[in-house]
C-alpha cells in the first residue's frame, strides 16, 4: 500500500468536512475555505520539514487551479508548470492534474500531460470522501509520481536542465524538455 | 468519395442496393415486431474510442435515427491498434473524424458531434441540456446514453447527469490488461447506479501485480474492445427495439471465454442523492418489468457428434480479497455450469466495509487550526496562498 512517509505526511493534512462540488453554490465556498486552509498548512509542513515542492493558485472561483512543482536532483532544480480542473463530481472524483511540458514524454501519462496515478491512488482516494482534498491529490499523486518519474526523464536525457542547455540558459533553474 | 443517397423509407426489398435488407429481414423472421422504429431512436455516445468508434459504427449501419457523439480527444497513431479509426485521420479530433465516416456509411443517420470534455464545469450543463433535449426532433430526452468512457471521473459524471435526469444508460469497459470487459445497464433507481459500489471488474485468473508493468499506464486489444462494444450495441437494440432479454450486468473475461450475467440492485445509502431520490420514486410508483416477447424457434436437432464436441466447466478458482456484497447482486447466469460470484469483484474494498488506510490519529492539531481560521475569507486565504 502506500509508503510510511506518504502516510505520515497524509495524517499532517488537515481532513475536509464539506461534500461539495463547484455546482453546489454556498456550501461549495466552504469547500474551497477548507481546500485553501488545507494547502496553506500543506505547504507550512512541507517548508518545516524543509521539502518545499510546489505553488498553487486558482481561479476566484476556485475551479481552475494552475501553480508550479519541482524536484531537485544533483544538486539542480527542475521545474514544472502544472494545471488542472476541478471535476463536476468533486470530491467523489479526484482532479486530474497535469504537466502539460512533459505531454508525451513519458508512458506514465494520459494525453494533455495528465500524470497516471499508481494502483492505490484511485481505491484511496474514493474511502476517503470527503476528507481528502487538493492537497492529498498532490501528497498522494504528484509528489510520488514526479519522485519516480523525473530522475528517471533525467537520466534519459529528455528532461535537461536549463543551466545545461547554451541556447536557453535562464536565471531561474528551470527545465526543458527535449 | 460520393455517399449514396439518403433513403426516405426503409425497404424489405431483397435486393444488392438496399442497404437495410438484412436488417428487414428480423421482421419477417419474427426477431423485431417494427424494425423501422430504429430511426426514431436517438442514442447519445459518450467516449468514441476503441469501444465507442465501434458502437457508432455498430447503430449507424442499424440505421439509428441520431448519434450525439461526445469526446474531447484526437486521433493519433497510437490508436491504430484498434478498430475504426484510419491513419489519415491522425490529427483530428475523434469526434469531427467519426462523423465524417459515419455519414459516409449511412447518410440517413444524424450524426452531431461534440467537442468537449463533459467532466468540466462549464461543459457539464451543456452536455445535461443534451440528453434533456437531444431526442431525433430535439423536443425531449435521448433514449440511452452509452457511457465508453475510459476513466473513473468521466463515468462519475455521466452517473450524476443520468440520475438527475432520471436517464437510462449503460455503461461499458475494458481492463487495462485488455483481457476482459463487462457492460452494465444503468435504470435510476431499480439498478444499482455507478456510485452505489465501487466498480465490478471482472476477475481474471492473473496475478494482479502483473498487471501494471513499467512504463505502460494500459493495453489494449481490438478484440476486446470490439467483443465488448458488440455486446453493448446488443443490448442497446434489444432495450430500444424490444427483442430477447436486456441483460442487467454482463461481464466477460477473455484468458477462460467466461460470460457472466448479474443483476446489480441499488444501494440504499447510495453517495449520489439523486440515486436515493429515484429509488424513492420507485417505491412509491414501481414500474413494472416486461419481458420482451419472445420468438418461437424451432429447435435444432443434431444427430451425431461427429467431431466429439463437449461442453466443459469453466469456473475458475480465483481468491477474491474485494468480495461483493451479495445481498445487491443476483446472479442471472453464467457459461460455466457452476455459479460463483467469486469471478466477480469490486475494484477496490467498498468504503463502508474497510479501515481507514491512512493513520489519522495525529490529526485532531491541523483538524483544530482549520476549526480557528473559520473567520478568514476565500480571498483571504487566496492572498494568503500566494503570498507563500
Amino acid at each position: 500500500m502506500v509508503d510510511e512517509v506518504t502516510k505520515k505526511t497524509l495524517s499532517n493534512i488537515p481532513l475536509l468536512k464539506t461534500k461539495a462540488s463547484p455546482r453546489d453554490g454556498e456550501q461549495w465556498r466552504q469547500r474551497l475555505k477548507e481546500e485553501l486552509q488545507a494547502l496553506i498548512q500543506y505547504v507550512k509542513n512541507n517548508k518545516e520539514a524543509d521539502n518545499d515542492w510546489f505553488r498553487l493558485e486558482s481561479n476566484q472561483e476556485g475551479t481552475r487551479w494552475w501553480g508550479k512543482a519541482w524536484t531537485i536532483q544533483d544538486m539542480l532544480r527542475y521545474e514544472f508548470d502544472i494545471e488542472f480542473d476541478i471535476p463536476v463530481t468533486y470530491p467523489m472524483s479526484a482532479p486530474e492534474i497535469a504537466i502539460p511540458d512533459l505531454d508525451g514524454k513519458t508512458a506514465k501519462m494520459y494525453r494533455g500531460g495528465k500524470i497516471c496515478m499508481t494502483d492505490h491512488f484511485q481505491p484511496l482516494w474514493a474511502r476517503n470522501v470527503p476528507r481528502f482534498g487538493i492537497a492529498h491529490a498532490l501528497a498522494l499523486g504528484l509528489g510520488p509520481w514526479l519522485a519516480v518519474e523525473i530522475p528517471d526523464l533525467i537520466a534519459r536525457g529528455i528532461v535537461v536542465h536549463k543551466e545545461k542547455t547554451a541556447s536557453t540558459t535562464t536565471a531561474d533553474g528551470s527545465s526543458s524538455t527535449k | 468519395m460520393v455517399s449514396r443517397p439518403r433513403i426516405e423509407k426503409m425497404s424489405a426489398e431483397v435486393v444488392d442496393s438496399n442497404p437495410y435488407s438484412r436488417l428487414m429481414a428480423l421482421q419477417r423472421m419474427g426477431i423485431v415486431q417494427d424494425y423501422e422504429r430504429i430511426r426514431q431512436f436517438s442514442v447519445m455516445i459518450v467516449g468514441v474510442g476503441g469501444v465507442g468508434s465501434v458502437a457508432a459504427e455498430m447503430l449507424t449501419r442499424c440505421g439509428i435515427g441520431k448519434l450525439l457523439l461526445y469526446d474531447y480527444d484526437k486521433v493519433e497513431l497510437a490508436n491504430m491498434n484498434r478498430l475504426f479509426y484510419q491513419p489519415h485521420q491522425a490529427g483530428l479530433t475523434k469526434v469531427e473524424a467519426a462523423a465524417e465516416t459515419l455519414k459516409f456509411i449511412n447518410p440517413d443517420v444524424i450524426i452531431e458531434p461534440y467537442n468537449m470534455n463533459i467532466t468540466k464545469i462549464d461543459s457539464f450543463p451543456l452536455f445535461m441540456d443534451k440528453i434533456r433535449t437531444g431526442n431525433k426532433d430535439n423536443s425531449g430526452p435521448v433514449d440511452l446514453v452509452l457511457s465508453c468512457v475510459d476513466n473513473f471521473g468521466a463515468r462519475m459524471t455521466i452517473n450524476t447527469a443520468c440520475n438527475e435526469l432520471d436517464q437510462t444508460w449503460m455503461e461499458s469497459g475494458v481492463s487495462e490488461n485488455a483481457v476482459s470487459g463487462h457492460i452494465q445497464l444503468i435504470v435510476p433507481g431499480r439498478s444499482a447506479c455507478f456510485a452505489c459500489a465501487p466498480p465490478l471488474i471482472m476477475a481474471s485468473n492473473v496475478d494482479e501485480s502483473t498487471l501494471k508493468r513499467e512504463g505502460v499506464c494500459a493495453a489494449s486489444l481490438p478484440t476486446t474492445m470490439g467483443i465488448v462494444a458488440g455486446f453493448l450495441v446488443q443490448n442497446t437494440l434489444k432495450y430500444l427495439l424490444k427483442f430477447g432479454r436486456v441483460s442487467n450486468y454482463l461481464g466477460y473475461n477473455a484468458l477462460d471465454d467466461h460470460f457472466l450475467l448479474l443483476a446489480l440492485k441499488p444501494n440504499e445509502d447510495c453517495d449520489d442523492s439523486y440515486c436515493r431520490k429515484r429509488q424513492l420514486e420507485q417505491q412509491s410508483n414501481p414500474t413494472v418489468v416486461e419481458e420482451n416477447p419472445q420468438p418461437t424457434q424451432t429447435e435444432v436437432t443434431h444427430e451425431s457428434n461427429e467431431w466429439g464436441i463437449e461442453l466443459v466447466s469453466d469456473s475458475v478458482d480465483v481468491p477474491n480479497e474485494n468480495t461483493v456484497d451479495r445481498s445487491h447482486i443476483e446472479l442471472a447466469s453464467s457459461s460455466s455450469g457452476t455459479v460463483s460470484l467469486d469471478q466477480v469483484k469490486y475494484q477496490y474494498v467498498p468504503k463502508a466495509k474497510c479501515n481507514p488506510q491512512i493513520d489519522t490519529s495525529d490529526n485532531e492539531t491541523s483538524a483544530a487550526s482549520t476549526a480557528r481560521d473559520e473567520d478568514l475569507s476565500i480571498e483571504d486565504l487566496m492572498a494568503q496562498m500566494k503570498r507563500m
